[in-house]
């Protein structure tokens, strides 16, 4: 994909997100954090094609290090997310 | 897979994740939205990792197992007062692997990656690392185990300030990498992200900590957004901006919520110890009534009362007491009264902290009101009970110029008829500024461990 369809992503993206988080009540401040927090670990596709791609064996050990840093960062995001949601109830 | 139907398919799990978040808009479907959310990005890693044949590479599924089971391992364990740290914590990770991304790309960047890539991956880096540094020190403080107060190096701002210089030349030379230098100048962008983190984490107070947080949380989405240009991979590119722009509302609501800029909380200068000010607002807070004779005992405003309005604060997440305060709730209830619960929003230590700790304990989300709807209904109340909340009750932030609270939207306990007030003792919140509302008229302190304060309170109900 060439630099300036990447960038008009990025703008796009981002003007999604801000529309539609921007309805979100505060009482779910707390899990809507932690469910972004969550997303941010997509970084993990970059790492797990860098990895595949490296050539020395230090670019390797660092791309393992980044898979497991942003697998945690999402199973771990999505599973307190999911805790603390359930525990909404309504009367 | 042909590129057409990878493309389709990137495009619809960016739906899917956006209508994920949709349903975040209603404790009713959010449970749906988060598992949505889950499965579009597994589905993309599946399909990233088709899309370059990788689907057989057993160090990446290996690593990949590694870091999901000690996200579960953390996740099991949490609990929902230690939420806020988790979140810090998980967050720090995030941009520290989109800082990884970057810096491998750099060191190889002799192999063909062009000068967007080299751009890309040197902010990966830069933002990803502040965002690592930056979090594990806002982890720190919020688990305590680092000091909470506000630290200044001398030349705190000119540090800073060379840090974040240094990085933009590091960038600049990034992107035109001479014969071998490359690898050191990477290294180098590397501790200056750190260092910058840190530097901005660790002059930000207690009650500044929802806006860094959430600062912090839009970083992270820019990290892996950035990182996402210097692979060319627009699906990366996409989740990270609408994470990035999350994060971004989120702290524009809390700056409103606190009145300030974040700018000015990141320089540190709203929560510096201002003395002198701190005095003013002490000798100007008109002098508070003599205090009655007797004052009128909390059972009795207790058992006189109709209307009901909980104010919880930080307080009750330290003293673990959102149990108690469910017993009392009940108690109240089971004796006719109606009963409300106000929330600040930057009570607690990441925003809508409170109401996780109220759900916990199962009191109904319908009951859980916001200031600008609970404000108006002060005067018509008889009874605000205020279980370790200060400042932000703190009637001090209308006058008190050039305090950390002034201009602070409060919750205006003071219409109330009568108030309890159940803190730990009469000390000054994380804001440092006094509180005239413990002099008031019409205002009974019980001071102490709020859980003992409202046990007693729950068995005198019970007696009824």
């Amino acid at each position: 994909m060439s630099a300036w369809a990447l960038v008009v992503v990025f703008v796009v993206a981002g003007a999604v997100g801000y529309r539609v988080i921007r309805g979100v009540p505060p009482m779910l401040h707390t899990p809507l954090m932690s469910g972004m927090n969550a997303l941010s670990g997509v970084t993990v596709l970059g790492a797990l094609v860098t990895t595949a791609a490296a050539l020395t064996t230090g670019s390797r050990a660092l791309g393992a290090l980044a898979i497991v840093l942003a697998t945690t960062n999402v199973a771990g995001g999505f599973l307190v997310t999911h805790k603390m949601l359930r525990m909404f109830k309504k009367e | 897979m042909p590129a057409f139907a990878h493309n389709t398919t990137a495009v619809l799990l960016v739906l899917g994740i956006v209508a994920g978040m949709r349903l975040m808009n209603s404790p009713r479907t959010a449970v749906k939205g988060n598992l949505l959310g889950s499965f579009c990005l597994l589905a993309a890693i599946i399909l990233t990792l088709t899309r370059h044949g990788l689907m057989t590479r057993g160090t990446l599924w290996a690593s990949m197992a590694v870091g999901a089971s000690l996200g579960a391992a953390l996740a099991a364990r949490a609990q929902m007062v230690h939420m806020p740290q988790l979140v810090a914590l998980f967050n720090g990770l995030g941009g520290g692997a989109s800082a990884a991304v970057g810096l491998i790309v750099l060191l190889q960047a002799s192999g063909g990656v062009d000068l967007f890539g080299r751009l890309g991956s040197a902010l990966a880096l830069s933002v990803g690392g502040a965002t690592l540094s930056g979090s594990l020190v806002a982890a720190g403080k919020l688990a305590q185990r680092l000091p909470q107060p506000p630290i200044r190096l001398r030349g705190h701002t000119a540090l800073t300030m060379a840090c974040l210089s240094g990085n933009v030349v590091l960038l600049v030379l990034a992107l035109f990498p001479g014969p071998g230098a490359g690898s050191a100048v990477a290294f180098l962008m590397l501790l200056a992200a750190l260092c910058f983190g840190i530097l901005l984490a660790i002059r930000v107070g207690g009650a500044d900590m929802p806006i860094t947080i959430s600062l912090l949380n839009s970083l992270s989405g820019l990290a892996a957004s950035v990182a996402g240009l210097a692979l060319r991979n627009p699906l990366l590119v996409a989740v990270g901006a609408i994470v990035g722009a999350a994060g971004l509302i989120l702290t524009q609501a809390m700056c409103r919520a606190m009145n300030r800029s974040v700018l000015a909380v990141l320089a540190g200068s709203t929560t510096q110890a201002q003395q002198m000010s701190l005095d003013r607002a002490r000798t100007e807070t008109p002098a508070a009534p003599a205090a009655p004779e007797h004052k009128l005992s909390p059972e009795f405003i207790l058992e006189t009362a109709r209307k009901v309005v909980i104010v919880p604060g930080y307080g009750m997440a330290l003293a673990q007491a959102q149990y108690q305060v469910k017993a009392l709730f009940e108690a109240l209830e089971h004796n006719g009264k109606e009963v409300t619960f106000a929330i600040h929003p930057v009570a607690g230590r990441m925003p809508g902290h409170m109401h996780v700790l109220l759900a916990e304990v199962d009191i109904p989300y319908d009951r859980l009101c916001e200031i600008d709807d609970v404000n108006p209904e002060f005067p018509e109340t008889d009874l605000v009970l205020i279980v370790g909340a200060n400042d932000v009750v703190n009637p001090a932030a209308a006058t008190a110029e050039g305090t950390p609270i002034y201009g602070m939207p409060v919750l205006d306990v003071g219409s109330a008829k009568h108030v309890v007030v159940c803190n730990l003792d009469d000390k000054p919140g994380f804001a440092g500024v006094p509180n005239p509302l413990y002099t008031h008229q019409g205002v009974v302190c019980l001071w102490g461990d709020a859980k003992q304060t409202l046990d007693d309170l729950v068995t005198y109900l019970g007696g009824h």
